[in-house]
């Protein structure tokens, strides 16, 4: 599947696009749909995301997983600092960001 | 050290000024971020892998100890309670956002600090000797003369716009312990025949994709006309380097493409205009600059005999003081590359605690290394078991500086987008192999760095190991390469062969160390046994 | 387009011809640089010369601040016009280097403009305009 990321202009952090607005939880990315320049376009213009960009993710049992390490590891933290973890997921279960 | 006065004040408190505006029209919608970008660059604030990274200027690697408690603050006030001391002798925050930023400067700009200048295509953090005003080994002191290029630079409105990012370093020892060659523009402080000070001038070194070690451009230019000069240089940079191609923008693909002879001509005619112009500062500056660089008052008479009765103290006294210029002295470098941590990272207790240290125990100073370390400069030696004892129970004691342990690691792609692999486990994986104390100390001087991609930040061209870390279809992959240099000797790394993963480049390190245990001479390190033997008796062994 | 003019004279009429002809014919008084143009071959001809017009297509090449200051320094004292992308966090670098004409692309507000010129106190170096470096006022 095809995801929007990008980061929130005031503070920074790391969002997905759900379909209809941005979260820092990847797991509520969803696809988004058959022209996802449209879409980076207006929601840049509107100043509810910046640097937005297109990735590959799919959906697994646990939820969406980008595809690349670059991804995993921007909705995941620093794999280096357990207890940075960002967004929902358990520090302990990382095992899947590399 | 340097002390603002109401003109440097004013300046940067009108900056403050200037990006709050900045940052309050682009949260409006009235700049985009196209527009936005480079004046958030210019004020050190990047967008990384997980939020805006600010990078805060540390001139020549010097701070006071109110700076120092400064950026803890920050650290915990701001960000996820640590820093990163960079390989630019900076500091950066990870995890700041956008609208704290002027409240941040502004609190930066209330202790003589400021992050102007740290990013973006224009004359970057000018750098110096870690040791400065404090080895025994210097003509004079580098940093009054940085000063006064760090005010030359700020804001000059003729180089804010160049091709590419620009950095200056300055030493005045033979020893160079700012890698002074791998800069765009390195300046070497020399008496020439006639006694008169002036700099030896080199330009157009760096790492990066195309790493090259700086020509002699000029052997000697007078202390009085050495801010005209670099006009000369930066203008002829501005003019004519590439701005095609983001990969051949720097000063170093200009020298090389023209060659060193030819840029030497230009910068030469340039700089013959612009005598009489009245560009370089009268040599009052230059000496009231000095006058706040003069010595701190050294006690005299001061016992020179450490108590090394106990063993780990002795080892880290060894390993991390250097012979002070006063006697009864020594210069501490602090480690912060203990073994399971993050090379260069303090937590803000920590930073808290070394700015506790500088005032009760350095006068009040601490010093950055590009080596990602920090420096207590000023120490007496009757008080380096209490400083001692008070590291260590902070986590700060490591005795393993320029050991394979006191390893430069980028953030890599932990934190940075730009990143191919990440540096920093590896770092940790290297760390734990090498982990006993005396095995590291049997192997001796062995400057081990890593970069996380071809931009080079972890300097690894100029490792005596050089470690790259690439992307090779979706997965982390490391190129292994030796016989770098960043010292006087400065040298460029060879790429050993095929790379490898994460486990297999830690095992490639340590066959490569038992092939030089096996082939040394006595008093040979890593490097010079590199040197003499050449490539092929390291590479047989790693690759059988 | 926007023009603000920092000069009390009245401006030429005449527009901006290239370089190449402008060197070609000894009639024209206007001429515009682009980036890559040498400033330094307009010296020989400088008596002629009423308006220099350095294009600036995009922000980010500084190559005009240098031609700039460079014709300032040979002594020309006719208007110096910056032209295309000239934004207001520009303005002052554009003026310290010598531009007393500023030709933007977009619409830029001459209030706005006023107070971006009014921010800095002081400048740390000596370039092409009138203000005193800050060691000048350090050591009268």
């Amino acid at each position: 599947m095809k995801v929007l990321t990008g980061n929130d202009l005031r503070t920074g952090a790391v969002i997905w696009w759900t379909g209809t607005d941005w979260s820092p939880h990847v797991e509520e990315a969803d696809e988004v749909g058959p022209d996802p320049a449209a879409v980076i376009a207006r929601e840049e213009a509107a100043r509810r995301v910046m640097a937005a960009y297109l990735i590959d993710a799919e959906r697994t049992a646990d939820g969406v997983r980008p595809k690349h390490i670059k991804d995993r590891i921007r909705a995941a933290g620093p794999t280096v600092r357990a207890d940075l973890a960002v967004g929902r997921l358990d520090p302990a279960d990382r095992a899947w960001v590399i | 050290m340097y002390r603002y006065d109401e003109y440097d004040q004013a300046i940067v408190d009108a900056r403050v000024a200037e990006f709050n505006d900045q940052v309050a029209r682009r949260l409006a919608g009235e700049l985009t971020e196209d527009q936005f970008k480079p004046l958030r660059l210019m004020n050190g604030l990047y967008l990384q892998l997980h939020a805006y990274m600010l990078r805060v200027a540390v001139p020549y690697g010097t701070l006071s100890a109110p700076q120092v408690r400064m950026l803890a603050r920050i650290a915990r006030d701001y960000d996820r309670g640590y820093g990163h001391f960079t390989t630019r002798q900076n500091i950066q925050f990870n995890w700041i956002k956008l609208e704290d930023t002027p409240a941040i400067l502004e609190l930066l700009a209330s202790v003589e600090m400021h992050a102007i200048q740290t990013s973006g295509n224009c004359i970057r953090n000018i750098s110096s000797d870690q040791f400065a005003g404090a080895a025994a080994d210097e003509l004079a002191d580098p940093r009054p003369y940085a000063e006064l290029l760090r005010q030359w630079s700020t804001f000059h409105p003729e180089f804010t716009w160049l091709p590419r990012k620009f950095k200056i370093a300055v030493i005045a020892s033979d020893t160079d312990r700012a890698a002074m060659r791998l800069h765009d523009i390195g300046l070497k402080l020399v008496r020439n025949d006639a006694g008169e000070l002036g700099f030896e001038v080199y330009v157009g070194g760096g790492q990066g994709r195309t790493p090259m070690v700086a020509p002699l451009i000029r052997d000697f230019v007078p202390v009085s006309r050495y801010v005209s000069y670099l006009e000369a240089c930066l203008r002829v940079y501005n003019r004519y380097g590439r701005r095609d191609n983001l990969y051949k923008a720097r000063i170093k693909i200009l020298v090389h493409e023209i060659g060193a002879d030819k840029y030497r001509a230009e910068v030469e005619e340039e700089f013959a205009g612009l005598k009489g112009l009245d560009l370089d500062p009268p040599a009052a500056e230059l000496e009231r600059i000095q006058a706040m660089f003069a010595p701190p008052a050294f006690e005299t008479g001061l016992a020179d005999a450490v108590d090394r009765s106990d063993p780990d103290f002795a080892l880290w006294v060894d390993q991390q003081t250097h012979p002070h210029r006063a006697p009864g002295y020594a210069v501490v470098t602090v480690s912060l590359k203990p073994v399971e941590g993050i090379p260069g990272d303090a937590s803000a207790d920590q930073i808290d605690l070394l700015a506790d240290l500088a005032e009760r125990h350095s006068f009040g100073e601490l010093r950055v290394t590009h080596a990602q370390n920090v420096v207590l400069p000023h120490v007496r030696k009757a008080d380096l078991h209490a400083v001692w004892q008070a590291l260590d129970a902070a986590g700060l004691a490591t005795a393993n500086l320029d050991l394979i342990g006191d390893i430069i690691a980028c953030p890599g792609l932990d934190y940075c987008s730009l990143a191919n692999a990440r540096s920093i486990p590896l770092a940790q994986r290297i760390a734990e192999r090498f982990a006993d104390a005396e095995r590291q100390r049997d192997i001796g001087e062995l400057k081990l760095k890593i970069s996380g991609c071809i931009n080079a930040c972890g300097h690894h061209h100029a490792g005596h190991i050089g470690i790259l870390g690439v992307d090779r279809k979706g997965e982390e992959n490391y190129q292994l390469s030796f016989g770098g240099s960043g010292a006087e000797d400065a040298s460029l790394a060879r790429i050993v062969g095929p790379g490898f993963s994460e486990e297999g480049v830690v095992d490639a390190v340590e066959t490569a160390l038992e092939t030089y245990r096996r082939l040394r001479e006595p008093g040979e390190r890593f490097l010079d046994t590199y040197r003499r033997v050449g490539l092929d008796p390291f590479k047989a062994a790693i690759y059988a | 387009m926007t023009l603000i003019r920092f000069r009390d004279d009245q401006p030429t009429d005449e527009p901006p011809v290239t370089l190449e002809h402008f060197l070609d014919d000894a009639g024209t008084g206007a001429v515009r640089l682009e980036p890559g143009d040498d400033a330094r071959a307009l010296l020989p001809e400088l008596g002629r010369v009423k308006l220099v017009e350095i294009a600036f297509p995009t922000f980010r090449d500084g190559r005009g601040y240098s031609a700039a200051r460079i014709l300032r320094e040979a002594g020309y004292a006719h208007e110096l016009r910056a032209a295309g992308d000239v934004l207001i966090d520009e303005v002052v670098a554009m003026r310290r280097a010598g531009f007393d004409a500023l030709a933007s692309r977009a619409p830029l507000d001459p209030a706005a403009v006023e107070r971006a010129l009014a921010r800095f106190p002081y400048v740390y170096q000596k370039a092409a305009d009138a203000a005193p470096p800050v060691w000048a006022l350090r050591h009268g």
